[in-house]
């Protein structure tokens, strides 16, 4: 076997292991036997070889094949092995799964010449850094679509909240009546000593999206952003408000985020128009939130907040939300810039009642603001109040 | 001797029924009711809180001469609650006794202590026991307030009207109760149950609807008292507030005017009293002060104007 292709195999694992598949350590064994056996002359084998190896779920093969046609036909310029470690690494932290793009990523083939020794350029990693990282507001048609895919299929996992019901566990409080009951069969004698403990389920989620004329760049990313999470989480309610309010949970809960997209602009019929947070807000509080604020869920506002309306309006309602809900975060697309300040009179008013004030303006921190959610635990990020 | 229900035969001896019992239904609603007792199957109401929801089962239960039995939903709501559950203690004692009286044998005791005596019967079994009389009303309140595990449970009960004891084996009622479920809509009930039931929506009851409730439902309030309260709680329902007064609210209002000696509402009365009908502090907040005032006057219009159309 040549000397080269141990350590690119195993490089190949860690890729797919950070690219979200189940790559168990006796598996890449048994690639590295079966290599030789095919050998390295045929891509096609090599693959085929690969692919019955390490992955064992369909959803899997694409984003294998990617990985595959990634690693295996990109070229270096020197130093390219270590973003790619940063690479296998990093989405393992991010989220459970990733979507092929985040393997398949945005590596330019410069390969040309015959060389054998498949490596990674350096420029690999920073370029998918560079989608990453690039102002929604920024992207090209073409990067448009690859975010989308990667917030198509982003991780969702909102921490839980624990319910009142019981259910028989190993730890937890000793369950008396079920005591009893066992003992009957030994005479009366409490010989075993059951526990219960409660039950815990995954904390609701509810999005406000604010989708007047001054989100605009950002909408359709945002969109995107909260359809992925509609669909990746049992109990998503979303919203869209411009002048009014309007629920849009069951078009983002229905079929591909294209179709749904026209549809929502035709639901919604002031998009694009003018903003009012504190009506919006007033409206959701009055007509939807006895309806849809169940379980002391998680509020998500995203909106730049530039407001036409009253901004006490605005702080009373955003009060009033606060008390029914765990944690109101405010996600504000200008926040991702370094100069902005929140300084606009209703962006003032509803800080006060914020629990996290969160850039979203490109995909790392919507990333980091699934992550966060998942850990569950307040922090406060970004700006917070400009004293 | 198992006896039947006295079903009503048509809607208006339904509705004539329950306005003896002082409770004014509308059409709509009373034909669901009626439907509900003929075909046998669960009614469904749905409506903001203090509609008279759960006054449709209490009235019904008069109505029908019979048992009322009451399941208050909440979250964690579970079978040993609203179901069955098996009194371990007493079992326990029951074993204590035997062995005491050396009475003890294996098989004997573990048949004697699955029986019936030691068995807590809660709402739902208790509402499919055969009775000797007739069968129950089952109000199954704010189905809401339960969570979706609960509903999986009542799937099974609403369809065959029958619970299975793994140690006496299934209960099934012989003649079914009368089954009324209410929901506050604090959140979407599934359609699966909602699917067995019959569905009624129940509105903010209109004005004179409303007027004839209080007349008949608060002793010692004059016609002209009931009018004006009935206007303002109209008029005031026509304001954008995070809970609007419901029917309960008018009725206590009405009743502690009364207890207040007021003939007629005047700002100040209302002011002092305006707790009973709002429960939200920004909705009280919102209200007082001049906007009150615009709402009196147009209520104490349309209150007038009533009773001289009267």
């Amino acid at each position: 076997m040549s000397h080269a292709l141990v350590p690119n195999l195993l490089l190949f694992g860690r890729v797919l292991r950070g690219a979200g598949l189940e790559v168990h350590p006796g598996r890449m064994l048994d690639a590295l036997t079966a290599v030789e056996y095919v050998g390295i002359r045929s891509r096609q084998d090599l693959r085929a070889t690969l692919c019955a190896l390490l992955v064992h779920r369909r959803e899997d093969v694409r984003l294998f094949d990617d990985a595959f046609d990634l690693f295996w036909r990109s070229h270096d310029a020197g130093e390219g092995g270590l973003p790619l470690f940063a690479l296998g690494e990093r989405p393992r932290v991010v989220a459970k799964r990733v979507s092929a793009a985040d393997v398949g990523l945005e590596i330019h083939d410069v390969t040309s010449s015959d060389d054998e020794t498949p490596r990674l350029t350096a420029g690999a990693y920073s370029d998918s850094e560079v989608l990453r990282s690039k102002d929604f507001a920024e992207l090209t048609d073409d990067e448009v679509r690859r975010a989308e895919a990667l917030l198509a299929d982003m991780g969702w996992r909102l921490g839980t909240r624990r319910t009142r019901r019981w259910r028989r566990g190993t730890r937890g409080s000793v369950d008396i009546r079920h005591i009893a009951r066992v003992s009957l069969k030994y005479g009366g004698e409490p010989i075993e000593l059951p526990r219960r403990q409660r039950v815990e389920k995954p904390r609701p989620i509810v999005a406000l999206c604010d989708v007047s004329g001054s989100m605009e760049r950002y909408s359709r990313m945002l969109l995107q952003f909260l359809c992925g999470m509609v669909r990746g989480t049992a109990r998503a309610e979303s919203f869209l408000f411009a002048t009014r309010l309007t629920r849009v949970t069951w078009h983002m809960s229905q079929g591909r985020a294209q179709r749904g997209m026209s549809a929502l602009v035709r639901t919604v019929q002031d998009w694009g128009g003018g903003t009012r947070i504190g009506e919006s807000l007033r409206a959701f509080n009055v007509h939807w939130a006895r309806r849809v604020m169940r379980s002391e869920p998680i509020v998500l506002i995203v909106s730049d907040g530039w407001d036409r309306g009253d901004p006490e309006l605005v702080a009373r309602e955003m009060a009033r939300l606060r008390r029914r809900c765990d944690r109101l975060i405010w996600l504000n697309p200008l926040l991702g810039s370094a100069s902005y300040e929140p300084l606009t009179r209703g962006m003032l008013a509803a800080l006060d009642h914020v629990d996290e004030f969160l850039p979203a303006h490109n995909l790392a921190s919507l990333e980091q603001l699934a992550v966060h959610l998942f850990a569950g635990r307040v922090f406060r990020a970004g700006i917070h109040r400009a004293v | 001797m198992v006896e039947t229900l006295p079903v009503p035969r048509s809607v208006d001896e339904l509705q004539q029924a329950l306005a003896a019992r002082h409770y004014v239904a509308d059409r709509g609603l009373a034909v669901s009711i009626f439907l509900a007792l003929r075909l046998k199957r669960p009614l469904f109401l749905e409506g903001e809180a203090g509609v008279g929801k759960t006054e449709v089962a209490k009235t019904l239960a008069v109505a029908l001469d019979t048992e009322l039995i009451r399941l208050q939903c909440y979250e964690g709501l579970d079978v040993s609650h609203a179901v069955y559950e098996w009194n371990y203690s007493r079992q326990l004692l029951e074993i204590r006794l035997l062995e005491a009286a050396h009475e003890l044998d294996r098989a004997g005791t573990a048949k004697h202590l699955f029986t019936e005596p030691f068995l807590i019967k809660r709402p739902l079994l208790r509402a499919l026991e055969p009775t000797d009389g007739r069968p129950p009303v089952l109000l199954i309140d704010e189905i809401d307030r339960a969570d979706e595990e609960f509903e999986g449970y009542l799937l099974e009960l609403l369809s065959d009207f029958q619970v299975t004891i793994p140690e006496l084996g299934p209960i099934r009622a012989s003649d079914p109760p009368v089954v009324v479920i209410t929901s506050n809509r604090t959140r979407d009930v599934h359609d699966a149950l909602k699917r067995r039931c019959l569905y009624c929506w129940i509105e903010y009851p209109d004005f004179d609807k409303e007027l004839r409730i209080v007349s008949a439902k608060v002793p010692g309030v004059s016609a002209r008292l009931a009018e004006q309260v009935t206007a303002f709680v109209q008029e005031l329902r026509t304001v954008e507030l995070y809970k609007a007064a419901g029917v309960s609210e008018t009725l206590d209002w009405a009743a502690a005017l009364v207890a207040l000696d007021r003939e007629t509402i005047d700002r100040d009365t209302i002011e002092q009293t305006l707790g009973i009908l709002l429960k939200n502090q920004e909705d009280i907040l919102s209200v007082r002060g001049e906007r009150l005032q615009t709402l009196l006057a147009r209520a104490l219009v349309r209150g007038t104007s009533s009773a001289g159309s009267a």
